[in-house]
Order: C-alpha cells, then structure tokens, then sequence
C-alpha cells in the first residue's frame, strides 16, 4: 500500500474518528495486561465497549504489528473472573472466595483508614509495618512507592517475595557501578526514523544471551527488531541451554548448563584479550581497570569454562571471535542471568566484553537509556517529597544488611528480609497494599513459604483486574483495577515519552492513578492537596512538571501537542560520552567515579564488595552438592517466555490455552527413556523443597542433563477456593526453587538453576496434591518425606 | 480483477501466533478455531548436523483473505499484524516473481 493511503486510511494526526460501527482511538497499550513495551495500538470502540484493537501503521515503534495477547485484549478485558467493584472479606474468611461482599468505594477508603488509626496507630505499631508489593506489570512501578511513601507514610515498598529482586535490578545494580547508566541494544529505536536514522547501522551481530527477545520483549526493545535486523543482514551469536529459534540460525550457538554464565563470559573475555581482538582505542580511553580484568580472566581459559559449562571449548573460542571481529555488537538482554545468585557477575562479565569491544553509544551497539524528560516514574518514585522523615527512611528493610541498598542502589526494600520479617513477626508487617502481582504463583521462590508469610499478615489489600489465587487466599480487602484503555496514563520507559487517554469504563474499576489520588487525599490530604493533585490528570502533570526536561506539559501530549502526536519522540545523537551527554556535571565520560567504564569497579570495592567479576556455582548443583545431585540428578531451569502468556496472565483466555493448554517441561530424549517419560504425559518435578507436575515436552532442544520448566502456571477455570486455590500450588515450579538465600550483593537467587528429578504422575503417587501439602499439610517441609526443615531467614543460614 | 494470495517467507517466521490471533479477532472465531494456523518442525538436529526450527503459517479453508478489509484500502489482519513482518498481500503473478527472489519462501492460492 502507498503511504499516502496508509496516513489516510489511519488518520495521520488524530486521535479519535469514526469508521463505521467503531469509534476509533489511539492509544498506547501498556497494563494491563502487563507488558514491557507500549505499542501503538487503535482501539475500536462499539457502544462503549473495546470490541478489538489493531496495530497503529503510523506509529513507528512497531508500525502495525502487535502481539498475540494484544490481539486478544476483548477476552482479557472482559473476562468471566474480572473484577468490577471492591470486595471486602473477614480475615477469618481468607481462602473462601464467596465470603466476599461488595462494598463502595467510599467503604473501602473508610475500612482501610479506619484500620490504619485503630490498628497501626491505635495500638502502637510505627507506619513502617505498613507495606507494598509490586509486581512487573510495568505500569505499577511509581504509584505503589507513591502510595507508600506519601499516602501511608511508610518507607517500605517491595518487589513482593522476589528473592534477590531477581528481574532487571541485579543488571542494573552491574550496569549502573559499572558505567553509571544502563544500557539497551540500539536497532535505532532512540529516534523517530528507527532504522532508517541517517546515522544508524544494523548490528553485525546479535548477542542473544539466556533470552528469548523474540518472546519476551524487554523493556524499550521489541522482540521482532530482530527479525528486522536480520532481513538487514544482522547476524546471531546465542547463549542458552535450550535451542530456540535463533539458535538455529546462528552463526555460532552454544548450549551450557544453567547458572555457569559467568564463566563462559570471562571465558570469552580472555580469548578476546588474548588474540588482540579488543578495541584498543576504545580501552586506552575510557575503560578502567583493563590490565586487572586480564589477570582476573586469564585463568578462564576456553578449555576450563567448558568443562564447567558443559560445551566446548572451540565454540566459546568462535563466539568469542565473531563477537569481536564483525562489526558492532548489540546485546539484547533477558531476565535470566539476574535470577542467579551469580549474575551481578555474569552481567558484569557480558558487560565488561562489550566494553572491550567499543560495543556502547555506537549504531547497532548498545546504548545509555533514558527517560529524555528525566521523569521519577519508577520504583523510586515519591521517596523524596518530603513526607518520610530520614529516621523513618531508615526503616526500609534491607538497607542495614546490604550496603548496596543503604546507597540507592534499589529503591526499594528487601524482599528476604521481608520474607524474615513475615515468619518471624520481626519487625512487625501488619498490613500489605499489593498492586500488580501475583506473589507465590509468580515471582516467590519456595512458594509454600511464601503463601504461609503472606498469611501472617493482618489485614492484606490488593488491587488487580480479576481474581487470583493471592486473591482467593490471603486477601481482605480487593480494589478493582482498570484496564488500559480505561485509565489515562504517561507511558516513559524508556522513549519515546507517550500519553494514553481512557476512552471507556468498566464497572468500578479505577486506574492505579486514580487510587494513588483516591488513598493519598484520604490518608495524607495536606501533602496532597498541597501539590494540587486531585485527580488522575493532576497526578500525572505534577510528574512531569517535576521532570527537568519536559518539553510538553501532560496535558499538552495527552491532547496531542502542536502535531496532532501523542508522543515526544526528541532525537538522542550517538556518543554521547564524547559529548558530555551522560554525566549530570556535562563533562564528557560515563557517570563512574572514573568517568570511565570501570572493568573494575571502584564503588564495589569502596562498599567492601568484589570490585570484578568472580565466577561461583550456583548453590545446589551437580559441583556445589554431589550428595544433593545424587538424589536429584537434572539440572533444572524455568522462567523461559511464551509467546500467550505474560508471567500469570491470560491464562484464563481461551484463545491462549487454544494453543498453550498446560503447563509444560523440556525433557531431552534420551532422559525421557531413561526416566520412562512419554510425550505429553504428567510428570512430577521433585526438588529438595517441594514437588509440582507439569507435562512433558520431550525435545532434543534441551541439553541432556537439563530441563526446563514454565513458571506462573494457575488454573482459573478450577476451583478458586483454599485448598486448591486454581491449582496455584499443583504445577508451581517455584515449590522447588530457594527462598531467603540471595547472591552476595542481595541480588539475584536461584530460580534459573537448581536440582530436580523427574518421575511419571501415577494415581497412588498423586493421592496428595500440592495445595494440601501446602494450605492444609502447612507445606511440604512438614512432610519428611522432603527431609528439609524450612530455612529461617537469609543471614542465619550463612 | 487479478488473483490475490498471500506470500509467506518462511525463513523469518518465528511462530509468534499473531496471525492466528489477528484472524480469530477478525473473524470473531472461538477459541480452538483457525483461519491460518502455525505449522512447527523442530527443534531438530537434521543429518548434516544443523539445527532446524521452522514455522509456516497455513491459511485454513475459512480464509478470505479479508475481503471486507481490502475492500477499503486495508491488508489481511494477519499480515497487518505479522510480527516478523513475513507476509505480503498482493497479486499473484506480482507474488511469484517475489518467490524467486527468496529464498525458503511460499505463495498460497485462496478460493
């Protein structure tokens, strides 16, 4: 089609018209459902209803493409479970979802103050056992802090039970000591033109380390840029233990066994440095540390990181030399080097090859990203208005133990010594606010024992968008969330800065923006009236009138600015530490002590810390415990996307479990004979903590050795109701995973690399499921049959 | 009027089932139901030692090839919203001569 007739046809500039039946608007589709992108998207709107949406053509970001579970918005939105009004329950009534009454919104504001003076004040408890929980959902991540910080006035706001924050802030926590920002893969999405950026070029090769772009689409980085690179003669270097679809036409791809990144990493390293294949001048100028991290590499030889990793030497030697030698080198990273208690160093490994190959702020390498109006929408949102006192910051869990919390290295609390703090009732944590997850089905490792802390709490609040097993079990007081064509909001992770308009309503349901007002003018009306934030577009513009760069108000992009665009798009120039772009002080370098990218890292060492990367097992494998891997003789991973499911979302979409029906593990052939294994039959997963079943996808994808099993697996169309609680325990992977055992910087846990076996469901061996070992058994430590007495808290098993 | 088809390269599709999702959207199809539905082989080590893992989406007998889309203007909602930007609408003598040019690449005749 002509583009003439594209612009005609999809209304260039506007953002509402007819056509036919629908109403037409465009908009950005961010959470719900969650997603780490924000597509263009067109919502056709019929009788007020959003009947489908399609992919905005004039958008460039993805011009017109979607993904499935966008093309599938109408059955998330307007689903049997989701929730319309706010429901309030007994505390006694927990795990019975019919105790729940509707009530007003009005009741609900009431109920949670009212416990709030009687309960926490009343009787004596500081407003720091008053607690968040945010999940990932991404359009979540400012306004539980917010809520927290100034609504309740506590400081203690926390990735839920996420042992080690093990999503993007183990990375971040590498990338920003490293060279004090962090970097995404450049395929030209920092300007409007996106490839056709006059100073762009494709990459010569693509990193794909333990991730699956394609499927996952991390933030500011869509998945198919790939395929798009690739038609422009881009080429793939993988790293996995499972083959996926761009390992088979890579260039070089090589298997290793979970959890040993690091060691093939510097591996590489030193193949690189040690053929002169690094960039000298790049080095000379703004690296630290260079002839440290040599001598740190040079007992990583290719031969020695095989034998650990379980491949061979010679492909290390060959990804080593591609990645060196063909042009720049993009790396577009997942999540799963930061679910290990290994992977600071893993990605400062990954890191620092990049460096010495010259691969940041170059086209087609990887560049510094950032929020061009420098707007606080993240998890640090709303700690520095003024209402926490310095005594009461100092109250945040975690930040004595770990020094790179005490310095703001995350911006929020603990979750381990929340985890501790919940079994031990030490500190108290009387009251949860949860907005946006899903905790022990998703992201709690061990999740019996997540599911038992989250009991003790008293009084448990959630906003969501339909009924969960959190929900059904450990919940009080329910907030119905809208979906996001139902909420105005500012899209700004990273560019292009982007509004979205609420174009219809849903029962009851409210924005997380509208609660932050509704809960903030209700708990602390001074400090909210005080900013002249009444409403949900209040809200937003006091966010971006903060922000030092904003070139619009809210309002103005909301509407559309000058050019009838809902974005701002500025343009971000390559090389920016040539001009001074990336340090607050204007001076050209990286934000590092050194103003150099710093191989070793000099604020590590300042904290006491490993200033360079040092390889370690993960804490139970076939090296680490060969009396554990006796018992339990596969290498488990989990956590790898799917193409239908966001972590626990869109199971309950037919049109998803058309094609993804149950929950599945990649068993390698030949382990599947030995263990006696058919295709797609259920299996039991057991591991030193727990058991779930899942069925087997017997493929020669998966190394031998090794298999790889889905997380986030819940039933809803089972019973919702304690014990079963929609199946949320039955094939909940996280039964085997570690809890309260993080790596050395408090970031990263195990989830990607642990010990299992495998053995055929059976009807004797199924009698006790998995949610009455858990709800009604008390969890499966308490069965000796697992032999291992739950472990108290992270500190007192070191 | 010319004959319209669809041309698929094969060799970029990574099986995100976003055509299958944008028909059954289209189409308002229950779940379980296809307009073009995603053929997978592999993972599989073939004889000489490469790696094959190829999708190919196969348009199903309720494909139209969206005729009340294209009367306006617009393309099949599948190769609108096609992730790997692998699907071309068009006329199929237009499409044959795209086939030669591509590699591991397909034309399907409709009607």
């Amino acid at each position: 089609m002509e583009q003439k007739n594209l612009e005609e046809l999809y209304h260039k500039g506007e953002l509402e018209w007819e056509e036919g039946e629908y109403t037409v608007c465009r908009g950005f589709q961010w959470t719900p459902p969650g997603c780490h992108n924000s597509c263009g998207i067109l919502y056709y709107l019929k009788d007020g209803v959003m009947d489908h949406a399609e992919g905005d053509p004039l958008f460039p970001y993805n011009n017109g493409r979607l993904c499935a579970r966008c093309l599938n918005l109408h059955e998330a939105g307007y689903q049997e479970n989701r929730l319309k009004y706010p429901l309030l329950r007994k505390k006694e009534d927990r795990g019975n979802i019919d105790a729940f009454e509707r009530i007003s919104w009005d009741e609900a504001l009431d109920y949670i103050a009212n416990y709030v003076k009687n309960e926490i004040d009343g009787k004596g408890y500081g407003r720091e056992s008053i607690f968040g929980m945010v999940g990932t959902g991404r359009n979540i991540c400012w306004q539980v802090p917010w809520i927290i910080n100034n609504a309740f006035g506590s400081p203690n706001t926390f990735c839920a039970l996420f042992s080690g924050d093990s999503c993007a802030v183990p990375r971040t926590a590498a990338t920003v000591a490293l060279m004090g920002g962090y970097p995404v893969s450049d395929f030209g999405q920092f300007n409007e033109q996106m490839m056709d950026y006059p100073d762009f070029t494709v990459p010569g090769t693509i990193l794909i380390w333990g991730a699956n772009p394609l499927r996952s689409n991390a933030d500011c980085f869509q998945g198919f840029w790939i395929t798009d690179a690739m038609k422009r003669g881009s080429q793939l270097v993988v790293i996995d233990p499972m083959i996926n679809w761009m390992s088979a036409k890579a260039a070089v791809q090589i298997q290793i066994r979970p959890g040993t990144d690091a060691a093939v990493a510097m591996a590489m390293n030193h193949v690189i440095m040690e053929e002169d294949l690094y960039d000298h001048e790049f080095v000379e100028k703004w690296c630290y540390g260079f002839d440290e991290w040599r001598e740190r590499c040079s007992e990583w030889t290719p031969e020695k990181a095989a034998e650990v990793a379980w491949c061979d030497a010679d492909d290390i030697r060959k990804a080593a030399r591609f990645i060196a030698t063909n042009g720049a080198c993009a790396a577009p990273f997942g999540v799963s080097n930061d679910q290990k208690r290994n992977g600071v160093a893993a990605y400062q490994s990954i890191f620092n090859m990049l460096a010495i190959t010259g691969n940041y702020e170059n086209p087609g390498g990887n560049t510094i990203a950032y929020d061009p109006w420098g707007t606080v929408m993240s998890y640090v949102a709303g700690w520095d208005e003024g209402v926490l006192t310095p005594e009461m910051k100092a109250k945040r869990l975690g930040d004595k133990e770990f020094p790179l919390h005490s310095v703001g290295f995350s911006a929020l609390g603990q979750p381990d010594i929340l985890m501790k703090a919940l079994e031990t009732n030490n500190p108290p944590m009387r009251m949860s606010f949860c907005m946006g997850t899903n905790p022990f089905v998703n992201m709690a490792p061990d999740a019996s024992r997540a599911y038992h802390a989250l009991m003790n709490v008293d009084f448990a609040v959630a906003c969501d968008y339909r009924m969960t097993p959190y929900i059904a079990g450990c919940v009080d007081l329910v907030l119905p969330i809208a979906m996001n064509w139902e909420r105005n909001t500012l899209r700004c992770w990273f560019t292009p800065m982007r509004a979205n308009r609420k174009i219809s309503t849903y029962y009851e349901a409210k924005s997380d923006e509208e609660i932050v007002v509704l809960l903030g003018n209700k708990m602390n009306p001074e400090f909210f009236q005080s900013k002249g934030i009444s409403t949900d577009m209040d809200m937003l513009e006091y966010i971006v009138q903060q922000a030092p760069n904003h070139t619009w108000s809210f309002q103005d992009l909301y509407d559309g600015k000058a050019d009838g665009k809902n974005y701002d798009w500025p343009d971000r120039p390559y090389y920016q530490y040539k001009t001074g772009g990336l340090r607050p002080d204007g001076q050209p370098g990286f934000a590092t002590a050194t103003g150099r990218i710093e191989l070793w890292c000099t604020m590590f060492s300042n904290l006491g810390l490993e200033p360079m990367p040092k390889y370690e097992e993960p804490a139970e494998s076939p090296v680490s415990t060969p009396e554990l891997f006796e018992k339990f003789p596969l290498v488990l991973t989990t956590g790898a996307r799917n193409f239908e499911f966001f972590h626990s979302e869109q199971r309950e979409q037919a049109h998803m479990r058309a094609t993804y029906p149950d929950p599945r593990v990649r068993i390698n052939p030949e382990d599947a004979k030995e263990l006696g294994v058919s295709d797609n039959a259920w299996v039991w997963i057991e591991g030193k903590r727990g058991r779930c079943r899942q069925r087997a996808l017997i493929t020669e994808g998966i190394m031998k050795g090794v298999v790889e099993a889905d997380h986030g697996w819940w039933f809803p169309e089972q019973d919702g109701n304690a014990p079963h609680l929609f199946g949320a325990f039955d094939s909940n992977i996280n039964n085997l995973t570690e809890n309260c055992n993080p790596g050395p910087y408090s970031f990263g846990a195990d989830f990607r690399s642990t010990l299992c076996k495998i053995y055929p469901c059976t009807p004797e061996n199924s009698a006790v499921m998995p949610g009455t070992e858990v709800v009604v058994n008390g969890g499966f430590t308490k069965n000796p049959e697992y032999g291992n007495p739950a472990v108290a808290a992270y500190g007192e098993q070191q | 009027m010319s004959k319209m088809g669809l041309f698929i390269n094969y060799d970029i599709c990574f099986g995100c089932h976003a055509c299958e999702m944008a028909c059954s959207q289209e189409k308002k199809l229950p779940a379980g139901e296809f307009g073009i539905k995603i053929a997978q082989y592999g993972p599989h080590k073939n004889i000489n030692g490469d790696w094959e893992y190829t999708y190919l989406p196969i348009p199903t007998k309720l494909c139209d090839l969206c005729a009340e889309r294209t009367e306006i203007g617009k393309l099949p909602s599948c190769v609108h919203h096609c992730e790997a930007a692998c699907m071309e609408y068009g006329d199929m003598e237009e499409l044959s001569k795209r086939l030669v040019e591509q590699p591991r690449s397909v034309v399907f005749s409709l009607d």
